[in-house]
């Protein structure tokens, strides 16, 4: 049923339609609307058979969550910023035993500098924590991607992180398509643990693996979540079957024919970035885009080939490795090694700047013009002027004090949101 | 694309306004995304929301920059906060306020706008009468939608009522009812001057 709704409302709606059995979760800032929402749908019966856990921190969640998923049932978990960083090391627990537990991830900034708003900064610091990684461009997307994930993860009995950007999408209303109890249950048949604790078989699940098998339990985890590039396509086709649109898969393309310039990108700004591309292509400029949605694993193959003919790629994204450059950007390059293009990486929207369309434009101007520099790491919309004054009054004095109340002084602001 | 920029302190309704607004046209058949600036919730605060109207789906994701139509809930932010950003000389307007432009010191502006599309509404003393509480934004929409046709009275109502069952919901589209005549008769005095 199409309805005008909240993001976060829709993936309380989704997930509940999924029949989670345990739901574990901090309810503290940073959390998302979905669990409190999950909670209201436990008590009032709407979302039966689960058990709603109240825990005291992100890492009793995950803990929580891999003893329920390890006892066989399905379980579910949200979160944002800090909280997946508190969550780090029993993200790795849950990726190493290989428990099919589905979490979203509201993206947020991580500090410091304290930011409560929207990047990609909490679910890069954790792409190698060995969970799938999907990232939606929608909350139409952020939905199906849920139904999805929970299926991927049963199938090859991995861990899945639906990433969708916080605010931009989970407090915003707009139309989606939600699919009724009869639909996800067709789709997503109860859950068959692959492994169990059961005290009438009893096994040992996370046992100590010295060096004579560490590496290779780990050398099936990357064969496992390799084997996940086969399988994530299939489910995205099953899904087109069964509810009749296209959401998922690996990667998607927009305007990709013939595109010399290719933009690529993750998330919510892909819709901003169509636009500014439409406006390209109407001036006549062979420009399009490739969205990452799955990013662990990363589809090197599948974006090579999808990058094969163009001449310059331009990676945008909402996070960078501090004194190494871009993500995506880094991953992108691999996966086009050799062939005959540039790859230039874009750090854009951090800690919450909107991404206009202005400078998008602008940018992507630069870009087709070839006026931006292939061997340095790009910053959009930056104002060097503010960090030049910083460096300038820090060169002065024995202690020059923290950067970030200093600019923050300077521009005479308090983080308060205002993005003008 | 019609976008709509709503201005108001945090406690005053400004995102639930942007919410309502998006459900009202998405009922008609069109395509709408509401959304807010994010601060941190403190009551009283500067608070920002946005609304998109259009007849495609809508995919960008920036802040409404240059709107079609600004509200402005309290008309003490005018000290406060740039309200009239990027607000074009065809740009709509609704201030809160029982003064007039005038009174407000805002004929310089008004001059830049077309008299027709720029209205004042005492939609706090209206939301007192018919709400029983000083919460002025039903009543904005219901002259917000008079003025700009974007949505129908009727669409909006019932976007209040089914968000806000019982009493709440009435009073709240009874304001918007009574802001909404208001401004057909502020704008028939327009007209006939």
């Amino acid at each position: 049923m199409r309805s005008q709704i909240e993001g976060s409302q829709a993936v309380a709606r989704a997930v509940t339609l999924c029949r989670p059995q345990v739901i574990a979760a901090y309810p503290i800032s940073p959390q998302t609307h979905i669990v409190e929402s999950l909670s209201d749908r436990v008590r009032t019966g709407e979302l039966a058979g689960c058990e709603y856990m109240l825990v005291e921190s992100e890492f009793g969640a995950m803990s929580a969550c891999i003893g329920a998923s390890a006892a066989g049932v399905r379980t579910y978990t949200a979160t944002s910023s800090q909280g997946l960083l508190f969550m780090a090391e029993a993200l790795f627990n849950a990726s190493g035993i290989g428990l099919p537990i589905v979490m979203t991830v509201a993206n947020r900034a991580i500090g410091a500098p304290i930011n409560i708003w929207n990047d990609h900064s909490d679910s890069m610091a954790m792409r190698d924590s060995g969970w799938i990684q999907l990232f939606a461009e929608s909350n139409q997307e952020a939905v199906d991607l849920h139904v999805q994930a929970f299926r991927l993860a049963e199938s090859l009995s991995v861990p899945v992180m639906v990433c969708m950007d916080g605010f931009i999408l989970t407090h915003a209303f707009e139309e989606v398509d939600l699919p009724d109890q009869a639909q996800v249950d067709a789709f997503l048949a109860p859950f068959v643990p692959q492994q169990q604790l059961d005290p009438d078989e009893p096994v040992t699940i996370g046992a100590m693996v010295g060096p004579e098998a560490f590496a290779e339990v780990k050398y099936l985890m990357h064969a496992k979540q390799m084997t996940a590039l086969d399988e994530i396509p299939e489910i995205a086709a099953d899904f087109r079957r069964a509810f009749g649109r296209d959401s998922g898969g690996l990667l998607k393309t927009y305007r990709l024919d013939d595109a010399e310039t290719v933009v690529v990108a993750l998330g919510s700004v892909l819709g901003t970035i169509e636009d500014v591309v439409d406006s390209m292509r109407d001036a006549g400029v062979p420009i399009g885009v490739l969205g990452i949605t799955c990013f662990r694993p990363w589809p090197a193959a599948e974006v090579r080939a999808a990058l094969a003919h163009a001449r310059r790629v331009v990676v945008v994204e909402k996070a960078f490795a501090v004194g190494a450059g871009g993500i995506v950007g880094q991953n992108t390059r691999d996966a086009t090694r050799d062939l005959p293009l540039v790859v230039l990486d874009v750090v854009a929207g951090l800690g919450g700047r909107p991404v206009t369309r202005a400078s998008l434009r602008g940018l992507l101007d630069d870009v087709v013009e070839d006026r931006l520099d292939p061997t340095r790491l790009h910053f959009l919309d930056l104002d060097l002027a503010l960090v030049e004054r910083e460096l300038e009054r820090s060169r002065h004095g024995r202690r020059p004090g923290p950067h970030a109340e200093h600019m923050l002084r300077d521009l005479g602001t308090v983080a308060s949101g205002a993005f003008d | 694309m019609f976008a709509v920029r709503i201005h108001g302190r945090g406690g005053q309704g400004a995102v639930t306004a942007a919410e309502l607004l998006s459900v009202a046209a998405f009922d008609e058949g069109r395509h709408a995304q509401a959304f807010p600036t994010f601060g941190s919730e403190r009551t009283g605060a500067p608070v920002v929301a946005f609304c998109r109207i259009d007849d495609r789906p809508i995919r960008l994701r920036e802040p409404v920059t240059d709107p079609d139509a600004l509200v402005v809930q309290d008309p003490t932010l005018l000290h406060q906060v740039d309200l009239f950003a990027g607000l074009g000389p065809d740009g709509f307007l609704v201030v809160n306020t029982s003064s007039s432009f005038e009174q407000m010191g805002l004929s310089e502006l008004i001059g830049r706008l077309s008299p027709e599309r720029a209205v004042t509404v005492p939609a706090t003393e209206i939301a007192r009468q018919h709400l029983g509480r000083p919460l002025p934004n039903a009543a904005l929409l219901g002259a917000l939608a008079a003025l700009t046709g974007q949505v129908s009275l009727k669409a909006l109502c019932h976007a209040i009522r089914d968000r806000f069952p019982g009493d709440v919901g009435e009073g709240n589209a009874h304001a918007a009812e009574a802001a909404y005549e208001h401004v057909l008769e502020t704008m028939r005095r327009t007209t006939d001057a």
